[in-house]
């Protein structure tokens, strides 16, 4: 690991000014970081240590029923916040299906949207990647695909964004707080994250300096508590990133859908809301066939970047099983495997 | 750079001198205060035999800069036991054959004691599996670990009920 300067700011305002300058990093709890900087992936020559900011760690319950999260906060914590839990039980379980109790208990909200892609090339330094090396290539064109994306991507860069948190979060209408030196500003979080286009190296629209402070769900977003999951395919049970994976939300009066909310994660470089198959399932019954109908509206765009056409038909499954699994109510208890494929959808028989 | 630091491990205050900020809490434990119970495994989160309790949480100590840890509380395998009294944990996985080689278990038993205390797992058998998929056994000893936690849990239960008896 190359060296660096360690500073740990004692307000927003040292920590924007002392991470303005260039090589320099932000550290929250430093479990993605640490590890790219172990592969020598990332080499920031100084990190601004921003765990100890104060006033940045609570969950603020508004008035008229929406949330802010500072940006401190630890995966963990939310997850488990009763009051959190039971508005927004499908970042809960996003929250859950990730990583491990351990990494759960000191990542945190901020860090967490600008967790970096897994794609293996990425992480290999001896393999080219115009992420990493703006102009090298990209060795994952033509390489082992399988996970790679399937919407959005580019020529320049097939990775996906890992998140299982930014989901739930993007198909909610979050908004990021951002302090910078201009001050503060707001991004839908839908905008934050940034397609790879031509230059896959900027991965969101942070300016050099800018930290998150809070990600803020609005109070509608509360309305879909009765009906929210969210469902992801590991290739293995537990302590895997995505395959492929959907949250999906619905309102529910009188037997039709109301207003319904979709998105999907593993499928490209930012998480993917599904806003035409949103607008196919207003005014719908919750069956089978819209939900099929919907998915379908959702992948209409999907193209393979390699060998992974599979999960084109993998996410339409996922996304019409989700919203099954919405319209049957959201448990009333957080599952034993929480976004595990391995509950049974409702109605649906074993296949051994 | 050397940047001084304090902290509470197994209950005794120490002052440290971090000479260079790369150092990890796994790698001041292990190579600076002679504690090495605690195992580095992958050295990048992907094993947990590195599980320390900081704050009262269960964290990889290999993913965490050991100078952004000033001021914490941390607990390792070796502040465990009283003298020859194993902590019902450690006793527990003993009883259930809860390893083979042994590398990973000072990792599982700190995991196991921040799930008992989290309290989410409840006695489902799936649940214990699931709050400790993040430590991986090479050994395959699960069955016994999953055995282990759930046996300490109750343990630990009585024992909270006999203290407030």
């Amino acid at each position: 690991m190359k060296t660096f300067d360690y500073v740990r700011p004692a307000t927003v305002a040292e920590a924007v000014a002392a991470a303005s300058a260039p090589g320099a990093a932000y550290l929250a709890a430093g479990t993605n970081l640490l590890d790219l900087m172990k592969g020598g992936i990332a080499s920031p020559s100084r990190l601004v240590d921003v765990s100890h900011l104060p006033g940045l760690d609570r969950i603020e319950h508004l008035p008229g029923g929406g949330v802010r999260i500072g940006a401190l906060v630890r995966n963990a914590d939310l997850a488990h916040d009763p009051d959190f839990a039971r508005c927004f039980p499908a970042v809960a379980e996003a929250l859950l299906s990730g990583a491990s109790a351990q990494l759960r208990n000191a990542a945190t909200v901020g860090g967490n949207l600008l967790q970096r892609t897994r794609c293996a090339y990425f992480y290999d330094v001896a393999s080219a990647c115009n992420k990493r090396e703006p102009g090298a290539g990209c060795a994952a064109r033509g390489g082992d695909t399988r996970l790679h994306a399937v919407l959005g991507w580019s020529e320049r860069c097939i990775a996906t964004n890992p998140s299982d948190f930014c989901v739930p979060l993007v198909a909610l209408d979050a908004v990021v707080e951002i302090e910078g030196k201009a001050g503060r500003r707001e991004v839908a979080l839908e905008s934050f994250h940034r397609l790879p286009g031509d230059a896959p190296e900027r991965e969101s629209v942070l300016e050099p300096g800018e930290l998150i402070v809070a990600v803020r769900l609005p109070a509608e977003a509360a309305g879909f508590s009765a009906h929210a999951r969210y469902l992801k395919v590991r290739e293995r049970t537990s302590f895997a990133f995505a395959v492929v994976s959907a949250a999906a939300g619905l309102r529910i009066e009188r037997a039709t859908i109301v207003e319904a909310r979709i998105a999907l994660g593993g499928v490209a470089l930012k998480p993917w809301r599904a806003r035409a198959a949103e607008a196919l399932l207003t005014g719908a019954r919750p069956d089978r066939a819209a939900f099929r109908r919907a998915a379908e509206a959702a992948l209409a765009d999907a193209k393979p970047s390699g060998d992974n056409e599979f999960k084109i038909e993998l996410a339409r499954r996922i996304v019409t099983r989700s919203l099954a699994l919405a319209a049957a109510g959201t448990p009333e208890r957080m599952p034993a495997l929480p976004a595990s494929p391995f509950a049974l959808a409702p109605g649906a028989r074993i296949h051994v | 750079m050397a940047l001084s630091i304090s902290l509470t491990v197994n209950g005794v205050a120490r002052n440290v001198v971090v000479d260079d900020p790369r150092v990890t809490l796994l790698d001041l434990l292990r190579e600076r205060l002679d504690l090495t119970g605690t195992k580095k495994g992958c050295d990048r989160g992907q094993c947990s035999a590195c599980t320390v309790i900081v704050g009262g949480r269960r964290i990889n100590s290999c993913l965490a800069l050991a100078v952004s840890c000033d001021g914490a509380q941390i607990l390792t395998i070796e502040g465990l036991a009283h003298g020859d009294a194993l902590h019902p944990v450690q006793a527990a996985f003993i009883a259930h054959d809860g390893f083979q080689c042994g590398f990973c278990t000072p990792g599982q038993i700190m995991s196991a004691i921040g799930l008992i205390q989290e309290g989410q797992a409840g006695d489902d058998p799936e649940r214990v599996r699931e709050g400790m998929s993040g430590n991986l056994c090479r050994c395959g000893a699960y069955a016994g670990i999953t055995d282990a936690v759930l046996d300490a849990q109750r343990r630990l239960a009585e024992l909270d009920r006999k203290d407030v008896a």
